[in-house]
């Protein structure tokens, strides 16, 4: 019976990617949105990057439920974890060249990171990307030496101070008689690095969020005990 | 353009059926790593940069850390076998 409603299944999915692939050419979408929004942004929010003018500048109410969603995740990924016995042996540290790799690759990472968070208004990339590539960065340090621990007091107050940054900038608006999150300050010159208003300091807020929050989740994780 | 998007979505194909067929987890997790890579791949060839690297750092490089430990957690990564 399983069997037959799987093999339904996957002719009902089967006829739908047939169906979806002869109305439509590979790689080609129908613009309607996508026309309206690319005519329109450069001038009204100022951002080389219209994604970031969409996610940023358009939706800043979305960001802020999606920033919602991860806090509430990684809350309950820590809830669920919980804390270690004392007692529970730790991994040992890595070898020589795991050591001196993760040494090499913590500051280009941090670097790579902070580029993508701070030229997110300009060049593909953002808040969301830049935070997780800061999250592994500090995260390398602890996979070569296990012993080591992350300040999870830090880590949760750069994540307390980005999220109320983030809702701070929004209600700055409202005090200019806005709606929320409307993006504020001068708009500058279209792909200049300080441009788009206020959406490069949202994005450096998403940013730090992001990355503290992925950190002290992977932190959490490596630090609980494992099972031999 | 064409060639290229077939081989990649016959990469993805072939490692996602080897996610349900590898004994080893952690094996099983580089195989799904290695669908979220073409995925992105795929995302950059439709060119849309953002998604792209959305997917490469989330799907490929996050995620697959995340289930890591999360085996490591549960006992199952080493392989039974040995």
């Amino acid at each position: 019976m399983q069997r037959l409603g799987s093999a339904l299944f996957l002719l009902g999915l089967g006829l739908l990617i047939a169906v979806i692939f002869r109305g439509m050419e590979f790689g080609t979408v129908a613009p309607i949105a996508g026309q309206l929004i690319n005519s329109a942004a450069a001038e009204q929010v100022g951002a080389a990057n219209f994604v970031t003018a969409v996610v940023l500048g358009y939706r800043g109410f979305d960001t802020l439920l999606e920033l919602t969603i991860l806090f509430t995740a990684a809350t309950a990924g820590g809830l669920v974890l919980g804390k270690r016995s004392p007692t529970a042996k730790r991994d040992p540290d890595a070898g020589f060249i795991l050591q001196a790799g993760a040494d090499l690759l913590f500051p280009l990472l941090v670097i790579v990171g902070l580029y993508i968070i701070l030229h997110g208004h300009l060049t593909p990339g953002g808040g969301f990307q830049g935070g997780v590539i800061l999250a592994a960065a500090f995260f390398i340090p602890i996979l070569a030496r296990p012993g080591t621990t992350m300040s999870h007091t830090a880590v949760s107050t750069i994540e307390g101070l980005a999220g109320a940054g983030f809702i701070f900038i929004g209600l700055l608006a409202m005090f200019d008689g806005e709606a929320f999150l409307t993006p504020l300050l001068d708009k500058g010159e279209l792909g200049a690095l300080l441009s788009a208003g206020s959406l490069p300091l949202l994005y450096l807020a998403v940013g730090l969020k992001v990355g503290s929050e992925l950190a002290g989740l992977l932190a959490h994780l490596s630090e609980s005990e494992a099972v031999d | 353009m064409e060639w290229l998007v077939l081989v990649i979505v016959l990469v993805m194909l072939v490692s996602a059926v080897a996610v349900l067929l590898l004994q080893d987890f952690l094996a099983a997790l580089a195989a799904l790593s290695v669908v979220s890579l073409g995925l992105s791949v795929l995302f950059v060839i439709l060119r849309a940069p953002d998604v792209a690297m959305t997917e490469a750092t989330i799907g490929a490089g996050l995620s697959s850390l995340l289930l890591a430990l999360a085996l490591r957690r549960l006992g199952l990564w080493r392989n039974r076998n040995q």
